[in-house]
């Protein structure tokens, strides 16, 4: 990280350390999670599929959080504390829009000026959302740098935050980038964990033997899986996007398989599982949902998938097509195309998920369905 | 040359390129002709994709040079057939010298003559590994303070940084802007002298240059506008400007300096 961001990433860890253990500020959210957002979200015992599969399958409803995703667990967390912080204005990436919608959802319901750094490509596949953002008031800044998608958003997010930090807080939307981003998203999102343990415990009387969760840079995975990491008992499977393949050429991976596929690296403040060429240049990763089209992932996920604590997993764009189309007829669910790549690697390979699985749906999928035409047109 | 040598005679001009843009071989050529109008030291960029401290105008040079071809293989062979006569000084993204190896790194930069590095993104705090392959291959390892830097973080960076310190004018990212804020004096007055300070960031004319001599520093730090220049292709212009540079900051009287506070 530039020197300029030191001091501000510094006063950020401090007052999130000090606001985590602040019981005004934990019943703020907590009241704003139930109810603004939703929470608790169901876990829902999926009959359809659990018949289909020859075990139990359980889903994780993060679908159902208003916004349509998982997102503004964490939005709703970084608002509170930025507000506590005196901040008057948030900046966020955003790839598929997703995470810009959940920032801008909390910029007008908590009174912050707020622009979202998208990039020209994702601002094109996604119009939708990016008209969403700006119904709620927030400003969609174009990236016109590097790759113009995700990571470019990103490292333009860091270039504003670099002169604008005074006033200005970084919403960062998933568990990766410099401390404390990757600490402080984790938490935020463990609140689904917590409670699918919790759910779980109620409905079954025991542990899951497998959780599935998709990892673009982890956020809901992290979320899923913390309460459950010290459960051995419990495997743990990080679904990355396959997209086209394997293959990769001098500026660009056919997927977003940094666990699967990268080498040590040190991407937007951290080191972690990168895909790069062999002098370190970043790749243009690939995925057909943009949500997981990253070329890096969050730290702790790159420690536990080398501690062997989590599994990491792929779904090409045809594994996650079929759980698209396979949820929303046995189940009348259409998940987001991130959420299923984990659908689609339960499909293909039930045996892994053991007796009693719990694969988190973390958004919905309104916003692909133009996606999903175009792909099955071709 | 090394750093240190080079600060006997003080003040200095520091030119900044982007090494590869508009291709490697002119990069040879450019670096003699910017050392041979004035530049006292000079900065080799080395392209990174995400290069998040820079502004537009390094992050098109890097795009453009990338695309001409160049890599850190490149880079060295580029760099060790300059000959030049002042120190060189390598500048670029942490992760371009993990993913080579620090010690290999390291290693390459000074058999191709390079006195030392300016890491961007690389906080003292996680350099302890890149500063000692840089001490074992007798390289200087440059640090950064910003103007948010708090005192005692300033006296932490001024003990670890060696050859000398970097001072990031203003907050942001580099590129040109009109005007040396008081903040930067105010920077220069509050970093104690005791490692030369070079003030770079925003600095693109004759008078900003000898602004930043006349409010203390050791060097001034000239970056954006030149590559701006060799983008345009406008290369004797650019030789006037570093000649124009070095008059001025020159021609600053030092025992007339303001007290800035």
């Amino acid at each position: 990280m530039p020197e300029t961001l030191i001091q501000p990433l510094t006063e950020l860890a401090e007052a999130y350390e000090r606001l985590s253990r602040d019981v005004g500020f934990t019943a703020e959210l907590d009241d704003m999670l139930k109810n603004f957002a939703g929470r608790a979200t169901p876990l829902y015992y999926a009959r359809n599929l659990s018949e289909k599969l020859g075990r139990k399958v359980y889903l994780k409803r993060e679908d159902l959080v208003h916004g349509g995703a998982h997102k503004l667990n964490n939005t709703l967390g970084q608002a509170l504390v930025a507000k506590r912080m005196g901040k008057t204005r948030l900046i966020a990436e955003t790839g598929a829009g997703q995470h810009g919608v959940a920032t801008a959802i909390v910029g007008a319901n908590l009174g912050f000026e707020t622009q979202v750094y998208m990039g020209e490509v994702d601002i094109e596949r996604q119009k939708m959302n990016v008209y969403r953002m700006e119904l709620m008031g927030a400003e969609v800044i174009p990236v016109k740098s590097g790759s113009r998608t995700l990571k470019d958003a990103i490292n333009e997010a860091m270039r504003d935050w670099a002169s604008s930090f005074e006033c200005t807080h970084y919403l960062l939307g998933t568990a990766a980038g410099p401390h404390p981003f990757p600490s402080m998203v984790r938490d935020f999102q463990s609140v689904i964990g917590k409670e699918a343990r919790e759910q779980i415990m109620q409905a079954e009387g025991k542990l899951p033997d497998s959780i599935v969760a998709c990892v673009g840079g982890g956020s809901n995975a992290m979320g899923i899986f913390t309460p459950f990491l010290d459960d051995r008992s419990v495997d743990l499977i990080a679904v990355e996007a396959g997209g086209r393949g394997l293959g990769k050429t001098d500026k660009t991976a056919d997927n977003g398989a940094s666990l699967g596929c990268g080498d040590d690296g040190v991407l937007h403040g951290a080191l972690t599982k990168i895909l790069q060429d062999p002098y370190g240049q970043i790749l243009e990763s690939y995925s057909i949902a943009a949500g997981l089209d990253y070329p890096g992932v969050g730290p702790q996920l790159a420690y536990l998938a080398e501690t062997g604590r989590i599994k990491p997993r792929m779904a090409d764009d045809k594994t996650a097509i079929t759980g698209f189309r396979l949820l929303s007829e046995l189940e009348g669910i259409i998940p987001a195309l991130e959420s299923a790549h984990a659908v689609g690697y339960a499909l293909r390979e039930p045996e892994a998920l053991g007796e009693l699985a719990i694969i988190n749906i973390s958004g919905r999928g309104d916003k692909d369905l133009a996606t999903v035409m175009e792909y099955e047109n071709l | 040359m090394r750093i240190s040598e080079a600060f006997l005679h003080r003040p200095l001009l520091i030119v900044y390129i982007c090494a590869g843009d508009p291709s490697p071989e002119a990069t040879v050529d450019l670096a003699k002709r910017i050392a041979r109008a004035g530049a006292d030291i000079i900065e080799l960029g080395l392209p990174h994709s995400d290069p998040i401290a820079d502004g537009p105008t390094i992050q098109a040079a890097a795009q453009r040079a990338i695309a001409a071809g160049m890599n850190t293989d490149v880079y060295f062979e580029a760099v060790a057939a300059m000959d030049v006569d002042i120190p060189k000084v390598f500048m670029g993204y942490y992760n371009m010298i993990y993913a080579r190896g620090l010690d290999k790194f390291a290693s390459d930069c000074a058999k191709s003559d390079i006195s030392g590095l300016i890491v961007p993104d690389l906080p003292p705090e996680e350099a302890c590994p890149l500063r000692d392959a840089c001490i074992d291959h007798g390289l200087d390892l440059i640090f950064l303070v910003a103007p948010n830097t708090p005192p005692d973080r300033t006296r932490m960076i001024l003990d670890q940084t060696s050859g000398f310190v970097y001072l990031v004018a203003r907050t942001g990212v580099t590129g040109v802007r009109k005007d040396v804020l008081q903040d930067t004096k105010s920077l220069i007055a509050r970093v104690p002298g005791d490692v030369p300070r070079a003030v770079g960031f925003g600095i693109s004319t004759p008078a900003q240059a000898a602004e930043v001599i006349r409010a203390g520093a050791d060097a001034a730090i000239v970056g954006s506008v030149c590559v701006d220049l060799i983008a345009k292709g406008e290369i004797n212009r650019l030789e006037q400007l570093v000649r124009d540079m070095k008059e001025a900051i020159n021609a600053v009287d030092k025992s007339k300096a303001p007290i800035v506070c």
